[in-house]
Formats: structure tokens, C-alpha cells, sequence
């Protein structure tokens, strides 16, 4: 235990969660609204965030041919690549959402009831996904080619903003309100919304449910696809067993919020990318994902909604 | 599907007397004790050989399915992180052996002791939580298991424990590497006394407490069911049997490490019990042989053979939502006295 560490670091450590934090929220989106409208664990959506991470670096060195050995760019360059291979990766992870809904959810949602079935399908899923990249790569890891400088813009209380963790956050903002506004002013957004009250009544109210989901999940591989966009311009480094990992924190940010709640998400998020950051600056990093796991057993022990309870709806009244 | 493999299955049974089912039953286990002897057959495994993969993967893989059963299938709690107690019965096989002069049965009571605690702490904490609430802590449970273990010196941290010894010669039955078959053979008494104690429950009040937790608990709460107890029996009953898989896993394999006990083994054992049908012994039993047979099997497309694990899932859920043996409707329950009619 060291807590100097925790002290001398504090504002720098800060700044790093947050933009951990930010990462973890936009996966949780993929796991937070599927539940909220079909009460399913999306377990694929780890899978959706590998792909997007491969999509991702495979934009910058297939289209744009630069290698590992590349030198930064910078000006016009920089945000037209960036911004393509942030499209990429989302295009990609929402493009592979859908199909997952496709075949593994939707044929299972009118046979059966049983939530555990569909459990079993997603993982199906997740395992052909996640083994079908392990071969093609033969298990190696693929790094990122470093086109945005990571130059330190400016340092406040020791704490050093760099540009790619400031990038990540800005962003991340950004799609963070363009979602809540989608939600809460589009029609399909309304119908989301209908969908995470009462499946069956607004089933009756004739919305169209087939059209709700796929939207639902098509938003969710977005997020984590602009996820996976930030978590490899900041790591810089991908391979076939990231879903887990990642998939895993964010789907307990989900929890620790309360799951099919998006501003529940968020906090969840955030939260839990600072205990991350903080508990490995004091304990060491191998205990950092257990950390995560007895903050979450601790908070579902008295909360046991999560932070800012259950359902969609809840959020906005 | 036309064909009923459970219902012809069943209406066999129901219509054989006393002594015909004791015959039949007499018939199918000295079958399947047998089942070494088909060594070299058309049912062998190309890389390892075929006495070695009826006690691992599928001997403990079946034990380890029906423990689970009890928590998923019957009960309707979903544990992600059943691993946990796995790890817990071959940690404590491996600790014991290093710091005492245990043998193996001697080891296996307390194992299975220690899982079943470690069932009790965690689901006193959790089971008040619901359905998916359950699913993720559970998970983290195994997680934190699995991360102490690396993290800790004191059980090798992740090079595991090395040298856990082979149980002693009993009843002139020799286990050691030569002899895998004997191991199979323990691991299926204990696969046996599982399901007699799993048939016994079911038709008595546990049994019954289980299905109507899994069927509305809530309904099971208002008509006196004390539920958080009974959940609490199905979670450590299901601890006690992954604990005792993981002694008799430790004691064949003579080396254990954290890797082995990731996540992915509770994913595999779910995806046994939802595969063959949830609730239903048999089912399940025919799920985890099949799932953990196949990929041994067809080693020789090593690379490929995690994939179509996959495929296998996705096209089986589709086609079969309910598993391959799926539990009736309206399963009779409380029928404990049927036989003495």
C-alpha cells in the first residue's frame, strides 16, 4: 500500500480515469440499452469492441498505408485520417451490432422466453467472433501506427493534459449528448423509450418492435465502436482477447449505475474508471479489476438497483 | 422433431416394474463403467488418449454441469462465476498437499467443505440481488477468485502449484498415469451419487421450494416458501459439487494454475446446462458429454474446433431453444411416493 503515490498523482490520475471513464460509458451503452428494451445481456458487445479496435488500426494501415514505423502527422491530415478511422471503427462495430441482433437474438425472440437461451446464443457469438480473429491474427497482438502526437497541451496541479486523452473526452461528450438528445426529442428515440417501459403495450401501440431493436443495437455498436476508436488512440495496441477484458469493466459500469439506465451508465462509467485508475496507483495494477468487483458487491449490497436504479424511463421523470 | 428421445425415455421407465428398473438402471451403469474398455474404437480421440478424455473433460465437465444444473436449471439463479468453487476444491487439494500429508480422500471432505462455505459467504451477500444483478457479482466473485490466486506467492501465484500427488492405491485400484480409467471411475460414482441426491431432492420440499422460486418467486415468497433459503441450499448444494470436481481435477492433473480457472470454464459449464436442456438431469448429462466429447474429437481440426464450438451453440439455440432434452411443461413434482403405489 502506497498511498504517497495516490497524493503526489492525484490530478493526473484524475484526468487519466475520466478518460478511461469515457471509454467504459460508451461500451456500457451497448450492454445498458439492449437491456433496457429486451432485459438481455448483450455478452456479443465485448466482440463488437474487439472488432472496432481491429477496424480501427486496419483503416490506418490498409487505407492510408502507414506502418507501425510511421512518423505523426498533423494539420488537415491528421483530422481527415482520424476522423476515417473513427468512422471505420463505428460503421464497422454498428454494421456487426445489427447482424449479431439478426442472427442470434431476433429468430430466438419470438420462439422462446427463456432469457438464458438467448444468453447461450450471444455467447455463441461472442466465441465464433472472438476465435475467428484469434486465427486470422494467429493470436498475435496488432499495434496502432502513432499518428497523433501525444504532446502534453498544458499542466495543471502536476497533472499533464495530453492531446489524446483530451481528444477522447471532448468527443465522447459530443456523442454522449447527440445520443440524450436523440432519445429524448427523435421518434425513434420515443419509441426506444416505449419499448424499455412496456414491451408488450407499445407492441399493441403498434410500434414497430423488429425496426426499435435494431436501432437500439445499431446505437449501441456506435458507442462502442467510437469506444474502441479512443481506446486504441490512447493504448495503441489491440488483440483478439480485448473484448473481454473491456467488455467486462464496462458491462459492470452498467451495473454499478444501474443497467438500462443511460445517465446511470455514465456515472457508472466514470466511476468506475477513476476506482480503477486510484486503486492501481495504491495497490498495483494486478488488483485492479478486483477492486472493480468488491466496489460493485459493495454498492449492489446496498443499492442493490445500482447507483441510480433500474429502467429507462426512470431517469427522466 | 418428431423423434421424442426424452418422452419415449420416460414412458419407458414409467411403464417398467420394480425389478425391470432396477435392471435397466443396473444395465445402463455397468454400460457406462465399461465405456473404457471401448478404448481404440471408433469413438477414440485423436490427441489424447480416449480413457483419459472420459475423466477429463468429460467426467468432471458432467459433475460440474449437474452442480450447476441445480443453481441455473432448477432454481433459476444465473451463476456466471461457478468456477469459483472449482478453483476453491483444487486450491485447497493443492495447499493441503504441499503443507500436510493428506491424501487425497482425506483432502476431498474438506475441499468440499471449503467450497460449500465459500457458497454460503457469497450467496448470504447476493442473493438478495435479482436475476441479471446476480449474473455479473457472481461473475466477479470468480474473477476475484481467480486474481488472488495469481496475485498470491504463498499458492505459486501464476506458475500455479506443481507436484499434487496421485491418490493412494485403494481397493487394489492404482491411480497414477498408467491407470486413467480408475479415475474415471471415481469421478462416476460421484456423478452417480450426485444424481441419486439431485432425483431425491427434487421430489421433496427443496425440490419443490426450487421450482417455484424459478417458476414466480415472488408468488414462491407469498405462499410461504422461505426463498432466500432455499436459494441459499441450491447455491452451496452446487458449490459442494464443484468443489468436489475440482479435488478430483487437482489430484489427476498433479498441477494446477490460475489460467485453468478462468471465466471461460463457467461459460462452457452454463453452456452445457442450457445446451442440454435446462432442469432436466439427463439432458444435461447428454449436453456436457457431447459438448465436451466433441471438440476432442476433432482435434484435428485443433485450430478451428473453439469456432465451431460457437456455431454449434448458435445453431442449436435456434433450432432447439429449449436444449437438446428440454424438461416437460408441466413436470410432476412432489411425487415422492409414487413408487410405493
Amino acid at each position: 500500500m502506497d498511498f504517497s503515490v495516490l497524493t503526489d498523482q492525484f490530478a493526473s490520475l484524475t484526468f487519466d480515469g475520466i478518460a478511461l471513464g469515457f471509454i467504459y460509458v460508451l461500451i456500457a451503452l451497448g450492454y445498458t440499452m439492449v437491456y433496457g428494451v429486451l432485459r438481455l445481456i448483450n455478452f456479443a458487445n465485448s466482440e463488437v469492441f474487439m472488432l472496432g479496435s481491429f477496424a480501427t488500426i486496419l483503416v490506418s494501415t490498409k487505407i492510408f498505408n502507414y506502418t507501425i514505423e510511421s512518423d505523426p502527422i498533423t494539420g488537415f491530415k491528421l483530422v481527415y485520417t482520424l476522423l476515417a478511422m473513427l468512422l471505420g471503427s463505428m460503421i464497422v462495430s454498428g454494421l456487426v451490432s445489427v447482424l449479431i441482433e439478426i442472427v442470434a437474438y431476433r429468430r430466438l425472440r419470438s420462439r422462446t422466453s427463456n432469457r438464458l437461451t438467448s444468453l447461450i446464443s450471444a455467447i455463441g457469438v461472442s466465441i465464433v467472433l472472438t476465435e475467428g480473429v484469434r486465427i486470422a491474427t494467429s493470436s498475435a497482438p496488432m499495434g496502432s501506427p502513432r499518428l497523433l502526437d501525444k504532446i502534453t497541451l498544458v499542466t495543471i496541479w502536476g497533472a499533464d493534459i495530453r492531446l489524446d486523452t483530451l481528444l477522447v473526452i471532448v468527443f465522447a461528450i459530443i456523442l454522449l449528448i447527440t445520443l440524450d438528445l436523440f432519445v429524448n426529442k427523435s421518434r425513434l428515440g420515443k419509441g426506444i423509450r416505449a419499448v424499455s417501459m412496456d414491451y408488450d403495450t407499445s407492441r399493441l401501440m403498434g410500434i414497430n418492435l423488429n425496426k426499435v431493436i435494431s436501432t437500439t443495437f445499431l446505437i449501441g455498436g456506435l458507442g462502442t465502436g467510437a469506444a474502441a476508436f479512443f481506446y486504441i488512440t490512447v493504448y495503441e495496441m489491440t488483440r483478439f482477447s480485448i473484448g473481454f477484458e473491456l467488455g467486462l469493466a464496462a458491462f459492470t459500469a452498467a451495473v454499478l449505475g444501474g443497467i438500462g439506465n443511460i445517465r446511470g451508465a455514465f456515472a457508472g462509467g466514470i466511476a468506475l474508471g477513476l476506482i480503477e485508475m486510484y486503486a492501481s496507483a495504491v495497490l498495483g495494477t494486478q488488483w485492479r479489476s478486483i477492486t472493480a468487483f468488491v466496489i460493485l458487491i459493495l454498492v449492489l449490497l446496498f443499492k442493490p438497483n445500482g447507483i441510480f436504479g433500474e429502467s429507462l424511463q426512470q431517469a427522466r421523470v | 422433431m418428431s423423434i421424442n428421445l426424452r418422452d419415449s425415455g420416460a414412458t419407458l421407465w414409467a411403464n417398467a416394474n420394480k425389478w425391470q428398473r432396477y435392471l435397466i438402471a443396473g444395465a445402463v451403469i455397468l454400460a457406462v463403467f465399461a465405456l473404457p474398455l471401448l478404448e481404440g474404437t471408433f469413438l477414440n480421440t485423436p490427441s489424447t488418449p480416449f480413457e483419459m478424455v472420459l475423466f477429463y473433460p468429460i467426467g468432471v465437465y458432467v459433475l460440474m454441469a449437474l452442480g450447476l444444473n441445480v443453481v441455473v436449471g432448477k432454481s433459476g439463479l444465473l451463476d456466471l462465476g461457478y468456477v469459483a468453487f472449482y478453483a476453491v476444491g483444487a486450491y485447497t487439494a493443492g495447499i493441503l498437499s504441499m503443507h500436510t500429508k493428506l491424501n487425497t480422500w482425506e483432502i476431498l471432505p474438506i475441499g468440499i467443505a471449503l467450497a460449500m462455505l465459500s457458497g454460503l459467504v457469497l450467496g448470504a451477500a447476493v442473493l438478495r440481488l435479482r436475476g441479471d444483478y446476480l449474473a455479473i457479482v457472481t461473475l466477479g466473485f470468480g474473477e476475484i477468485i481467480r486474481i488472488t490466486a495469481l496475485n498470491t506467492s504463498a499458492v505459486g501465484g501464476a506458475n500455479g502449484i506443481t507436484n499434487i500427488p496421485n491418490p493412494p492405491t485403494t481397493f487394489g485400484l492404482k491411480f497414477d498415469l498408467d491407470h486413467p480409467r480408475s479415475f474415471y471411475w471415481i469421478v462416476l460414482i460421484l456423478i452417480i451419487l450426485t444424481i441419486l441426491v439431485i432425483r431425491g431432492l427434487s421430489v421433496r420440499r427443496p425440490g419443490r421450494a426450487w421450482e417455484s422460486i424459478r417458476q414466480d418467486e415472488d408468488v414462491a415468497e407469498l405462499m410461504g416458501v422461505n426463498t432466500y433459503k432455499y436459494k441459499l441450499w441450491a447455491f452451496i448444494f452446487g458449490a459442494s459439487v464443484g468443489g468436489a470436481a475440482g479435488v478430483l481435477f487437482a489430484s489427476k492433473a498433479m498441477f494446477i494454475a490460475p489460467n485453468i480457472f478462468s471465466y471461460n470454464v463457467s461459460i462452457l459449464i452454463l453452456a452445457f446446462v442450457v445446451f442440454g436442456g435446462m432442469g432436466n438431469i439427463w439432458g444435461v448429462v447428454v449436453g456436457a458429454v457431447l459438448l465436451s466429447y466433441i471438440p476432442e474429437k476433432i482435434r484435428f481440426i485443433s485450430d478451428a474446433r473453439m469456432l465451431i464450438f460457437g456455431l454449434v451453440l448458435i445453431i442449436m439455440m435456434n433450432l432447439r431453444p429449449d436444449g437438446l432434452l428440454p424438461r416437460k411443461k408441466r413436470e410432476k413434482i412432489g411425487v415422492a411416493g409414487e413408487k410405493s403405489k
